[in-house]
């Protein structure tokens, strides 16, 4: 067990690159005026 | 640049940029981490040897090993998916339905809602024509989205409501299926559209400012009176009749209200739970928000994540837009690259069927794209590669940003309002966009610091 480190998650951006880029999740605006959000707190819908 | 370490609330985190992990840390961790560049085992022994014993240090360092080894610490750079490179597919609308509003709020980059042009509404071919655009332009994806926009969109409803049987009807006919979203300032609800937005599974964007004075003083009726208790009495009703579901109250702060966490807890404390509040837009302005106005603003988004949390804890907390971070099963790279779309999967449309990047780009004449009849200009597409290829990975800026994942590469409206062009981001936006994101790192550790019933690791 570790004692100096935490680690919560385990999810890897790496695993993502070759599967994924399918787009059916919702937009994502950034800016003042819309459901502004930013990308990481989006869910895949995978 | 592989890793972020940052101190915040009590807790020492670590994430690992291109991995996405999230490690919570001790001291001695958290310092050997300025020096250990994935290696140097012994060069870290020395730097350390007077301040921390050798079994820690060697301790830390064997940790550290075992994180490399499982690609959660100094992960290697992220590549463009190959996925990325094809060609873009249409996901998303926006439709201006309304290039006109019944308020005149101070900050509206439609400029009262005309966006600089004649007062229009959207006839509903022009609607029609939108939802084949989709269709003809997103191949083999589902999901789509079109959200009703304006000015205030409740001034056409008549357009709106002919759009939304349209595209039920089609999503029969071709097997697609389309969200649909309303974005309105709540002041023209009625009770008959309350029930059509809700039998017709429409989620709701509601514009409210926070507290009364700080939303009147931005969001006045055309007759220069304040519209909060308005939009407040609809929003409460609207939100009732939806049982608090499928909506998101949202707001801007501005240069007047650089405590703009009391307004979100006025919100909270409305009984609103879904809630997003932003930084304002603007340029020239007094209103504006300045690089001089940013240490502020961070410590209010501080103080705003420590009573997020305590409310969460206590069992009566509220959702804030940006400090929900999915940290295990977050968007894919190429969602990541492609943030908001705009340009090249998503586009705005306005009253007379034109296409434009987004809606903060109609009126700005060099953007048009095409009209939702003849479809994108082919003299455009050079435009629509600039837009697609605009990503973080390509943004010298962002390529250096830890935030690069998690913000996408901020707003392309901003960076060429502030930059003139779109390959510099806005930096003041950068700024709070990457404390709202440790903020965002903070309640996730220490959520899960709660759940394992442990209070944090000091030292
Ligand atoms: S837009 Fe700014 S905050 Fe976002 S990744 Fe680029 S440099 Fe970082
Ligand atoms: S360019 Fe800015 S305003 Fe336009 S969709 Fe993207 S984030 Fe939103």
């Amino acid at each position: 067990m570790a004692k100096h480190i935490i680690t919560l998650n385990t999810a890897s951006l790496q695993k993502t690159i070759h599967i994924g880029g399918c787009g059916e999740c919702q937009t994502s605006c950034q800016s003042a005026c819309k459901t502004s959000c930013t990308v990481g707190n989006q869910v895949c819908q995978k | 640049m592989k890793l972020h370490k940052f101190y915040l609330n009590g807790v020492y985190i670590v994430l690992d940029i291109n991995s996405g992990a999230v490690h919570i840390v001790d001291k001695i961790a958290f310092d050997v981490l300025d020096v250990f560049e994935g290696h140097n085992d012994a060069a870290v022994l020395a730097a350390f040897a007077g301040e921390y014993p050798a079994t820690q240090l060697t301790e830390v360092l064997d940790e550290l090993h075992a994180l490399i080894s499982q690609g959660l610490l100094f992960a290697p750079e992220v590549a463009v998916p190959p996925t990325y490179s094809v060609k873009p597919l249409v996901k998303s609308l926006c439709l201006h339905v309304a290039h006109d509003c019944n308020l005149r709020c101070g900050y509206c980059f439609a400029g009262t809602g005309d966006f600089g042009r004649d007062r229009g509404l959207m006839p509903k071919e022009v609607g029609e024509r939108a939802v084949e655009f989709i269709i003809e332009n997103s191949g083999p994806r589902r999901q789509s989205e079109i959200d009703f926009f304006g000015g205030e969109p409740l001034l056409n409803m008549e357009t709106v409501r002919h759009v939304v049987e349209y595209a039920r009807r089609r999503e029969k006919e071709t097997g697609k299926v389309f969200k649909l979203t309303l974005t309105t300032n709540g002041t023209l609800l009625t009770d008959d559209i309350i029930q059509y937005l809700n039998k017709n599974n429409i989620s709701l964007v509601l514009s409210l400012d926070g507290r009364r004075e700080v939303h009147d003083r931005m969001r006045p009726c055309a007759d220069g009176s304040g519209s909060y208790d308005d939009a407040l009495h609809w929003i409460h009703k609207t939100v009732q009749a939806r049982e608090g579901q499928n909506y998101y109250l949202r707001g801007t702060f501005t240069a007047y209200n650089l405590d703009f966490a009391a307004d979100v807890l006025a919100m909270a404390d409305e009984g609103f739970t879904q809630l997003s509040v932003e930084p304002v837009i603007g340029k020239d302005t007094d209103y504006e928000l300045k690089a001089e106005h940013l240490p502020a603003l961070f410590r209010q988004y501080e103080e705003l994540a420590q009573t997020y949390l305590d409310r969460k804890l206590a069992g009566n907390g509220f959702d804030f837009f940006h400090f929900n971070l999915d940290i295990n099963n977050g968007p894919c790279v190429a969602k990541r690259l492609s943030g908001c779309g705009a340009g090249h999967e998503y586009f705005a449309v306005t009253p007379e069927g034109e296409l434009y990047p987004c809606h903060q780009f109609v009126g700005r004449e060099e953007y048009r794209l095409g009209n939702v009849f003849t479809g994108l200009e082919a003299a455009r597409q050079p435009l629509v590669e600039r837009f697609r290829q605009a990503h973080v990975l390509n943004k010298p800026e962002c390529r250096r940003c830890w935030a690069r994942f998690y913000c996408s590469g901020g707003c392309h409206a901003n960076a060429h309002l502030f930059n003139g062009t779109i390959d510099k981001p806005y930096q003041v936006g950068c700024e709070l966009q990457k404390k709202r994101l440790e903020c965002a790192l903070m309640i996730q550790a220490k959520l899960s610091l709660a759940q394992a019933g442990k209070s944090g690791r000091e030292g």
